[in-house]
């Protein structure tokens, strides 16, 4: 047990138990082996780690007791006007919230660009505005863009097609290329022009009715179409006759679906060739029937154009103030085309489809 | 003490030479003078009132540490070396927490508080070591090596707490306790002393 012996006699040495002999003693051992001297050393080392341990451990028990005197709660009203709990959140989050922030609109902004959205300003306003029509007749409208200015005499600021419903001078066009007109023109394949004036417009269906109200103009002959009545079937051969240029153009399709945008009855899906200005023109089946109007087509889908039903061009007639009508308006039932192949056909009917001019 | 203190305010003399004297009422004036400044530093900063705490706690640890040392200069007032080390242990503290950086305040450089932080977090290290190996002891060595190097009690107190017959049974006891605890504490990675 020396080793016990001396951490004893360490610790009596160094907390001053000795009295001067023993302490002269202990030195002259300590200076005499150097052994027993680093022991000692690192003995007191340790004790005064311990010490300061234990002193440490005193002061953090009498800062605690202090600590306990004080209301820290009051303290702390008196320091600091409490704020609302959002502000503190707010406070407390605000690094998280501009984070999240810009995260959401780098991401937002980096889909759009990659996705094209700024690359191609044209195709999607369209598309926007297809979303925005798609409430009543989400098509878009083939009003043909002639000139940019307004109030030019001419050659009018937009155009379409138009075609002849009576020989006493009644004719449809679709709404949208009427629609906010001061004057209204029509010009057929030879290029007579003729004033016209609207009648009645239906916009739920997209259907406006004119009537020739030129003195130049007497009345048409017998007219070599009729309208079909009954809804035609899918597949059916049809063609149309219309204005995207200031010359008359054919086009030639099929029936593709009996709805026409987003399931809209009003209209059929037709696969056609049209294009801005075809907009009102007839649209005829093989045997020379009008059964629709040209109406529109999807941007961005191809081969989707839609045509408004002869059955609801019959309904706006109907729906005609008698009033409003100072000839009488019968359609024409007897048709001259069935017979024809297309080319006479069109030779027929080529006469009775208008550019529809706009002012 | 070469006294660099302004004459100014006798106050941080009282206090600092009650502090060394161990006067437990100067104690009390240091810590409810200083606290309510700290507490309000930390709470406009996204603290808690236990973290002013903490935080205060071990600015007046280490300015303790440093009054109690000899050769104690103090080059600032009490209360800018306090703010200033509490002020360091927080950010410190806030930045260990958070994964966005804090606000970035610069630190004025004042007294010496970088490394009077250094030392006392070397001596943390130390403790929280010598905490530990404590804990592992075991009782009755835990009570006997507290009382007699922590609280500097007497063999014969000793004797007598524990109901030892006689004094060198307590100290072979104690020595067993001192032996365990060394193993203890270096195996930790305590110093090499």
């Amino acid at each position: 047990m020396k080793d016990a012996q001396l951490i004893n006699q360490t610790e009596a040495y160094l907390r001053g138990e000795f009295s001067p002999e023993e302490r002269a003693a202990f030195e002259l051992l300590c200076k005499e082996n150097p052994d027993i001297q680093q022991q000692v050393n690192a003995h007191k080392e340790l004790m005064v780690l311990l010490a300061a341990y234990g002193e440490r451990q005193r002061l953090q028990h009498a800062m605690d007791l202090i600590h306990e005197q004080i209301d820290v709660v009051s303290l702390k009203n008196d320091l600091i006007p409490t704020s609302a709990s959002v502000i503190q959140l707010w406070k407390r989050y605000r690094a998280n919230f501009a984070i999240a922030a810009t995260v959401a609109i780098t991401a937002i902004f980096g889909t759009l660009l990659f996705s094209g959205y700024f690359a191609d300003h044209s195709s999607y306003y369209s598309a926007l505005r297809r979303e925005i029509n798609s409430i009543k007749r989400s098509q878009n409208v083939l009003a043909k863009n002639i000139n940019s200015k307004k109030g030019l005499a001419n050659p009018g600021v937009f155009g379409g097609t138009g075609f002849a419903l009576s020989a006493n001078g009644y004719l449809a066009t679709n709404y949208h290329v009427i629609k906010g007109a001061d004057s209204v023109y029509i010009q057929n394949a030879a290029g007579d022009t003729y004033k016209v004036k609207t009648v009645f417009v239906q916009p739920e269906y997209d259907i406006a009715i004119l009537q020739i109200v030129d003195p130049a103009f007497d009345s048409f002959d017998k007219l070599p179409y009729a309208f079909k009545k009954i809804d035609s079937d899918l597949g059916e051969d049809v063609y149309t006759l219309g204005f995207p240029r200031d010359e008359q153009v054919y086009g030639k399709g099929y029936l593709s679906a009996k709805t026409g945008f987003a399931g809209d009855t009003v209209s059929y899906q037709i696969s056609i060739p049209v294009n801005p200005g075809n907009s009102g023109g007839p649209l005829l089946d093989s045997k020379g029937n009008v059964i629709g109007i040209i109406s529109g087509k999807q941007t961005r889908t191809d081969g989707a154009a839609f045509a408004i039903k002869t059955n609801y061009l019959l309904k706006s007639l109907e729906e005609i103030p008698v009033e409003d009508l100072d000839k009488t308006l019968s359609l024409n039932k007897k048709n001259t085309l069935s017979s024809l192949n297309r080319t006479a056909q069109l030779k027929k009917i080529q006469d009775y489809v208008f550019m529809v001019r706009v002012y | 003490m070469r006294n660099k203190i302004n004459s100014s305010i006798p106050a941080d003399i009282n206090l600092i030479q009650g502090i060394r004297d161990g006067a437990a009422n100067s104690l009390d004036s240091l810590y409810t003078a200083y606290f309510p400044m700290i507490l309000q530093l930390v709470l406009n900063n996204s603290g808690s009132e236990d973290d002013a705490k903490d935080i205060f706690q071990e600015a007046v640890i280490v300015l303790y540490t440093k009054i109690t040392t000899e050769n104690f200069e103090l080059k600032s007032k009490l209360k800018t070396y306090i703010y200033a080390v509490c002020r360091h242990l927080w950010l410190k503290k806030l930045n260990q927490n958070s994964r966005f950086s804090a606000q970035t305040f610069e630190l004025e450089s004042v007294a010496d508080v970088e490394i009077d932080l250094e030392q006392h977090e070397e001596k943390n290290e130390q403790f929280k070591l010598m905490q530990h190996a404590l804990g592992q002891l075991g009782e009755p060595c835990k009570t006997i090596i507290e009382e007699f190097y922590l609280n500097n009690r007497s063999m014969q107190e000793i004797c007598y707490q524990f109901g030892y017959t006689n004094a060198d049974n307590a100290k072979t006891q104690k020595y067993k306790c001192l032996q365990r605890l060394k193993k203890l504490f270096f195996k930790d990675g305590g110093l090499e002393l």
